[in-house]
């Protein structure tokens, strides 16, 4: 980031922190539960992105993501109501997800399906499969995950209630956002996976296996959109609902083309989604503004056609340069 | 040549050959009898001429968005906005369905089908555009478009173009007029009709005109249709436009034929079958047509399905998928058919987001 860059990034955040300041002081009770609905809609988002990002980094388009939670949550929702656990759901959550990941590794990296195609057949399978199985008399019966009180943090005021008194899913999320982080640009691991999404030939030749790499990566990154599954089923909603991702995880691949691949950026764009998202919730509940609801719920999907097509003209934005080849040995 | 033709046909015909076998598992497996589940599938869609009007109905909408799709993979782009611009050609089409009155039949249907299909044109058409002008993945914008058409005709559903007769409290039109209604004869519904006509239209057009050939170019290869002088932004725009106008069509079959009028919610899901009518068509637009009635036989069976033996309707999206599986990855079937390994059917999109 250039010095140019990081002066408009801190402007931008004082700006945004003195108008949060504004409203807080107008009417504390909303502006609270707006920015704790933003971070409640942004952990989806963040971690379907994270999903994305590891995939498209290791040069495969990743457009099953939807599919990804769909089957997740159902898996995670199902386990936790049969055996009691919350703990136990959350992980068939991420272990459906693993196994979705490895699916579409086997199809995009092992048989060279398209991969668009590949996602696409995740994503249709993952509707049939949930509403086949859905069983409406199954509820939860234990209750979603409950919010925890970082101690003396989650006093504070307005800060407190949005960050440090949240549900433990909420919390590994940021948690995963550092680690992600370190992962794809501090380690070796990481270097590989970029170097097989820009140019597999060449770190073909300095002996990295690629094709196994993106298999494990895809595999991987899976875990993550399950996490996503279990954090929608047990922690957001507490129960399951036939296409209950609504679009999510494809609004997840807009927010990390926004945030540009990186963790920290794609959390950025997912507090900005998550934004739109609660506001209109809360334009819904109390009918403060003469805006129709639908054209509030349009505004996350236009600025993302506007972002998308920017960042095209900016040229800003460069994708891998390997990104929806699937790689054959020469 | 018939050599020819049975290599491009055994791929779909065993995906859904082995689609329908796991489908009978998944059963089996749920305490079902998968003979006598699938009996009750067929006699639902073929049966009487009920059962044959409800098929052709189903299939008629199926076809316009799988020659959607089928329309854009030629361009070498995925058109995976089927649903808005169905969406979009729906409601229009019944805006001018409802709203004007007085007319003859032959002016008043075929100006609400051009707005529907005008309609879906546009919606389609944004998505080429920017894809052309700006490099804008077209997955990315058919995807968020869908969510807009969503709201947007939602919105008109809900609002300025409420059915206010009665207590009518759901989100939807009045009924089309008369005039504007396309009529059934026999067990036949017009919309069908319309939409074969449609097919070969597309198949005359992409195999036999030289804007086809250029769309057919642009597919293949974009830098060497470039070099050869074709203008490949052009292209890419109308591809898209013709796709969404296609879409736009079905929506308004929909809403003109089948339903009578527009409801929010109703024909969710629609837009997305498209493509796996497209794949099992092998992206040709004659071979949308069986695919399409294969699968319209399905989904008018499915009622039966559940009623006689209690078999879930969604069995059928399973199947869907599974046949999509199966298709898409065309390599497991030559494996167990041994049929000769050949590049050429695999179906092959853009590559990357971001590239123009």
């Amino acid at each position: 980031m250039s010095t140019r860059q990081k002066r408009l990034l801190y402007a931008g955040l004082t700006a945004l922190l003195l108008l949060i300041w504004v409203f807080y002081s107008a009417n504390d009770l909303q502006t609270t539960a707006v920015l704790a609905g933003t971070v409640r809609a942004a952990t989806l988002l963040a971690l379907g992105a994270m999903c994305g990002m590891i995939c498209e980094r290791s040069g495969v388009v990743n457009i099953g993501i939807e599919g990804q939670f769909l089957l997740s949550a159902f898996a995670a929702f199902t386990v936790a109501s049969i055996t009691g656990s919350l703990f136990i759901g959350t992980v068939a959550g991420i272990g459906m997800g693993l196994t979705m990941g490895w699916l579409l590794a086997a199809m995009a990296v092992g048989l060279r399906v398209d991969q668009i195609i590949a996602g696409t057949v995740l994503n249709i399978a993952a509707l049939g499969l949930t509403s086949f199985f859905y069983d409406r008399s199954r509820s939860l019966g234990i209750g979603k995950y409950t919010n925890i009180d970082l101690g003396p943090l989650a006093d504070i005021p307005l800060i407190g209630t949005v960050l440090f008194s949240r549900p433990p899913l909420t919390y590994l999320t940021m948690a995963l956002l550092f680690v992600v982080h370190i992962a794809l640009f501090r380690s070796v691991w990481g270097m590989r996976t970029r170097a097989i999404g820009e140019h597999p030939g060449a770190a073909d030749t300095v002996g990295i296996d690629v094709l196994r790499l993106r298999y494990f990566n895809v595999t991987l990154a899976g875990g993550l959109a399950g996490l996503g599954g279990s954090y929608l089923a047990l922690e957001a909603v507490g129960t399951f609902s036939r296409a209950m991702s609504g679009g999510r995880g494809f609004l997840a691949l807009a927010v990390m083309i926004f945030g540009r691949r990186t963790p920290f950026g794609a959390y950025a764009a997912a507090l900005f989604f998550g934004f739109t998202t609660a506001l209109q919730n809360q334009f819904q509940l109390n009918n403060t503004f003469d805006i129709p609801p639908q054209f509030v719920g349009m505004l996350p999907f236009v600025v993302t056609i506007v972002v998308v097509a920017l960042s095209g003209l900016v040229g800003s934005m460069r994708d891998p340069a390997a990104l929806g080849q699937s790689y054959e040995k020469g | 040549m018939s050599r020819s033709v049975l290599r491009v046909v055994a791929v779909p015909v065993m995906a859904v050959v082995f689609g329908v076998f796991i489908g009978a598992l998944l059963i089996i497996s749920q305490g079902g009898s998968p003979a006598e589940a699938y009996r009750a599938l067929l006699v639902g869609g073929l049966g009487d001429s009920d059962a044959v009007l409800r098929t052709l109905q189903k299939a008629t909408p199926l076809i316009f968005g799988g020659l959607a799709v089928a329309f854009a993979f030629k361009a070498g782009m995925f058109n995976i906005g089927g649903q808005g611009q169905l969406l979009v050609g729906a409601v229009f089409a019944a805006g001018i369905g409802f709203g004007i009155d007085g007319l003859p039949v032959y002016i008043h249907l075929p100006a609400a089908l051009i707005v529907g299909a005008v309609a879906g044109a546009l919606w389609g058409g944004i998505a080429g555009t920017l894809k052309a002008t700006t490099g804008a993945h077209e997955v990315i914008v058919t995807i968020m478009l869908n969510f807009v058409a969503g709201n947007l005709t939602d919105w008109l559903a809900a609002n300025p173009w409420k059915d206010n007769s009665g207590s009518n409290i759901v989100a939807r039109t009045p009924l089309v007029e008369n005039s504007a209604t396309i009529p059934t004869i026999g067990a036949v519904p017009v919309g069908f009709v319309l939409a074969v006509s449609v097919s070969i239209a597309c198949w005359l057009v992409l195999e036999r005109t030289s804007y086809g050939f250029e769309v057919r170019s642009v597919g293949h290869n974009r830098y060497a249709a470039q070099y050869s002088g074709m203008k490949v932004g052009w292209i890419m725009s109308s591809t898209m436009a013709v796709s969404g106008l296609l879409a736009g069509l079905g929506g308004a079959v929909e809403s003109l034929g089948v339903d009578g009028r527009f409801e929010a919610g109703v024909n969710v899901g629609l837009g997305f079958e498209g493509i796996t009518i497209a794949l099992l068509a092998r992206a040709n637009p004659l071979g949308v047509i069986p695919a399409a009635l294969l699968v319209g036989l399905m989904e008018a069976g499915a009622a039966r399905m559940q009623y006689k033996s209690d078999v879930a309707p969604e069995l059928i999206d399973v199947i869907q998928a599974l046949i999509l599986f199966f298709v898409a990855a065309p390599i497991i079937i030559r494996w167990l058919l041994r049929i000769r390994h050949d590049d050429s059917d695999q179906l092959q999109l853009g590559a990357g987001w971001g590239k123009s």
